[in-house]
C-alpha cells in the first residue's frame, strides 16, 4: 500500500464494517444535512450515523423523511440551499428516487450519496448484484465502487473532492456490495478526524437559493432552444472530471501513500487472459490468478474503481498482452448483447479500434455465491474460448439449469 | 463543425440552469399567446382583480390605473378576463 511514500497523517486501525466505514466518514466530514430512509442493506449506514448525531458527535441536520424519493428531494434542496448534504440507500430505494437522481445531476449539485448494491425486484431479494446502481450510470452521477471497508472509506473522503470542484459540480455515488461489504467487519485505518477535515476541505456551493443579496432562481424549465446544451454542458463536467480525479488521487497519496486509481491492475503486463471485475469479487479473482500463474496461466485481473466517468483509454493501457477479455456482470441487460461493463469495455475497444475476444460472464445475481472454485471455471471457459476464437458469448456463471423453465 | 444560431441561443447556460434574478425579462414569451386580452376602459372599475391574480406580471399599472397588458410576457391565459367583475376584459384570437 505504501509503496514508498510515508503517510504524515496519523491512522487508527479499527473493526468496521463497510456500512460503519462509511458513516465513520460521514462523522469526520460532518454534512450540513442528512435525508435517509432505511433500506436494507443501507440502514446501518443511517443508523450509525444517527446514532452519532444522538450523541452530539455532529452537527448535522438530521431529516427523516417517508421515503427515498423525499430523502434525495431534500438533499437536492440543502444543496441547492448551499448546503453539504448527505444521502445512501439501496437497490427499491435507489429505484424510487430515480427521478431526482437525475435532477440532482442535471442541477449540478455535488451531493454523496452511498449506495450499497442489492438485487432489484421481482422477485424480492435483499442480497447482492448491482443492478440498482447500473440502472443510474447513465445520469451523469461519478460513480465509484469499493472492494472492501477500506475502500468503502478512502471513496467517501475523495468523493467530496471530486463531486464538489468547481470544475465538476457533480453528484457523486459510492457503492459497496450488499452484506459481502456493508454487514462484515474488517481492519480499517482510519485516518485522524483533522486530516479527513482539512483534506475534504470547506464546501463552497455551485449556488444558494437563500443568497438574498444574490437572488438566483433554480430548477427552471428550458425550451428546446436551451435543453440539448445543459446535457452537453454536463456532458463536458464529467469530462473535466477526469483530470479532476487524477489530482485528487495524486494528492491522496501524496498525503496518506494510499494509491487509487480509475483501474486497478493486477498482473496484466504480460496477461493473455484478463479478467474485470468490480467491488468485493475482486478479491476472490486475484486469490485464483495468483493459483493460476503457480501453474504458469498468463492470467490478470482488472478491478474497476471508478466507473463513471469510464476512461477506457486507461483500461487499455492496462493490458497491453491481452488477448482475451473476461468482463464479469453482476447485473443482466435484458435484450442486448450484453451486460452493462460489457457494452463498456467492448465499445471501448471497437472505437480505439482493439480487437480482443470478450465474453461476458454474469455472475452473482441476487446473491448468488461465487467462489474460487467458478472463477476457475471461469477461467477454463475462457482459456477454451481463447483457442477456438469465440467472443461475445453471454455466460451464466453458477447458475442452476434445473430450476429453469425453458 | 455544425454551428449553433446564435439568435436561439443568445446568453450562456449557468452550471445546472440557475439563472440571476430578473433574467426571465431577456426571455420574451408573448409568442406563445393565441388569445390576447383587451381591455375596455370605459367599463374598468380599477379594482387590481386582475392584477392580483394575473400568474405573471402582465398587468401594466400606474397610480392605482389599470393600463393595459404587457404583450411582451402576457401569454393569453385569460385568468383576468374570468376574474373581472365588470367583464372589461375580453379574449381575442390572435391572428
Amino acid at each position: 500500500m505504501s509503496d514508498g511514500v510515508v503517510s504524515k497523517v496519523s491512522v487508527v486501525r479499527k473493526a468496521l464494517t463497510g456500512a460503519q466505514a462509511a458513516a465513520e466518514v460521514m462523522r469526520q466530514v460532518e454534512p450540513d444535512v442528512v435525508a435517509a430512509y432505511p433500506i436494507t442493506p443501507q440502514t446501518p449506514i443511517v443508523q450509525e450515523f444517527a446514532q452519532f448525531v444522538a450523541d452530539g458527535l455532529v452537527n448535522t441536520e438530521m431529516i427523516q423523511v417517508e421515503s427515498e424519493h423525499s430523502a434525495l428531494s431534500a438533499v437536492v434542496g440543502a444543496a441547492m440551499s448551499g448546503a453539504r448534504a448527505m444521502t445512501a440507500t439501496s437497490s427499491q430505494g435507489l429505484a424510487l428516487m430515480w427521478e431526482v437522481v437525475a435532477i440532482a445531476s442535471s442541477m449540478r449539485l455535488p451531493i454523496v450519496m452511498n449506495i450499497v448494491n442489492r438485487a432489484i425486484s421481482a422477485p424480492l431479494n435483499i442480497h447482492c448484484d448491482h443492478s440498482d446502481a447500473m440502472a443510474i450510470r447513465d445520469l451523469g452521477w461519478i460513480m465509484l465502487f469499493s472492494e472492501n471497508p477500506q475502500e468503502v472509506y478512502h471513496n467517501n473522503i475523495v468523493a467530496f473532492r471530486i463531486g464538489e470542484h468547481p470544475d465538476v459540480f457533480l453528484p457523486v455515488a459510492v457503492n459497496q456490495d450488499g452484506f459481502i461489504t456493508s454487514h462484515c467487519v474488517e481492519a480499517v485505518d482510519v485516518f485522524e478526524d483533522s486530516f479527513v477535515k482539512n483534506f475534504v476541505g470547506e464546501y463552497k456551493a455551485p449556488y444558494n437559493i437563500l443568497d438574498f443579496d444574490n437572488p438566483i432562481s433554480a430548477g427552471e424549465w428550458a425550451m428546446p432552444s436551451h435543453y440539448f446544451e445543459f446535457r452537453v454542458d454536463m456532458k463536458k463536467a464529467m469530462d473535466r472530471s477526469v483530470g479532476v480525479i487524477e489530482k485528487v488521487f495524486e494528492e491522496f497519496y501524496k498525503e496518506t501513500g494510499v494509491k487509487m486509481d480509475f483501474f486497478e491492475a493486477y498482473k496484466t503486463e504480460d496477461a493473455e487472459i484478463v479478467f474485470v471485475v468490480m467491488n468485493s469479487t475482486a478479491g476472490t479473482i486475484r486469490y485464483v490468478v495468483d493459483k493460476l500463474r503457480e501453474k504458469g496461466k498468463k492470467v490478470g485481473v482488472i478491478k474497476v474503481r471508478v466507473y463513471r466517468p469510464f476512461v477506457v483509454e486507461k483500461f487499455l493501457e492496462l493490458i497491453p498482452s491481452a488477448k482475451f477479455i473476461a468482463v464479469m456482470d453482476r447485473a443482466l441487460s435484458i435484450g442486448t448483447t450484453g451486460s452493462p461493463l460489457y457494452q463498456d469495455i467492448t465499445s471501448g475497444l471497437f472505437a480505439n479500434k482493439r480487437i480482443v475476444l470478450v465474453n461476458d460472464y454474469i455472475y452473482g445475481l441476487g446473491g448468488r455465491d461465487f467462489t474460487d472454485d467458478d472463477a476457475y471455471e471461469m477461467y477454463e471457459h475462457a482459456e477454451y474460448s481463447l483457442k477456438e476464437g469465440i467472443s461475445g458469448q453471454i455466460v451464466y456463471v453458477g447458475l442452476n439449469p434445473n430450476l429453469l423453465g425453458r | 463543425m455544425l454551428k449553433v444560431d446564435k439568435e436561439i441561443v443568445s446568453f450562456s447556460i449557468n452550471p445546472g440552469g440557475y439563472a440571476k434574478g430578473g433574467t426571465s425579462l431577456e426571455n420574451k414569451t408573448g409568442g406563445w399567446r393565441s388569445f390576447r386580452p383587451v381591455l375596455n376602459k370605459e367599463k374598468c372599475v380599477n379594482c387590481m382583480i386582475c392584477w392580483l391574480n394575473c400568474p405573471d406580471d402582465s398587468i401594466v399599472v400606474k397610480d392605482g390605473q389599470m393600463l393595459g397588458f404587457d404583450y411582451d410576457y402576457c401569454k393569453g391565459c385569460s385568468l383576468c378576463s374570468n376574474v373581472c367583475p365588470t367583464k372589461a376584459i375580453s379574449m381575442v384570437p390572435e391572428v
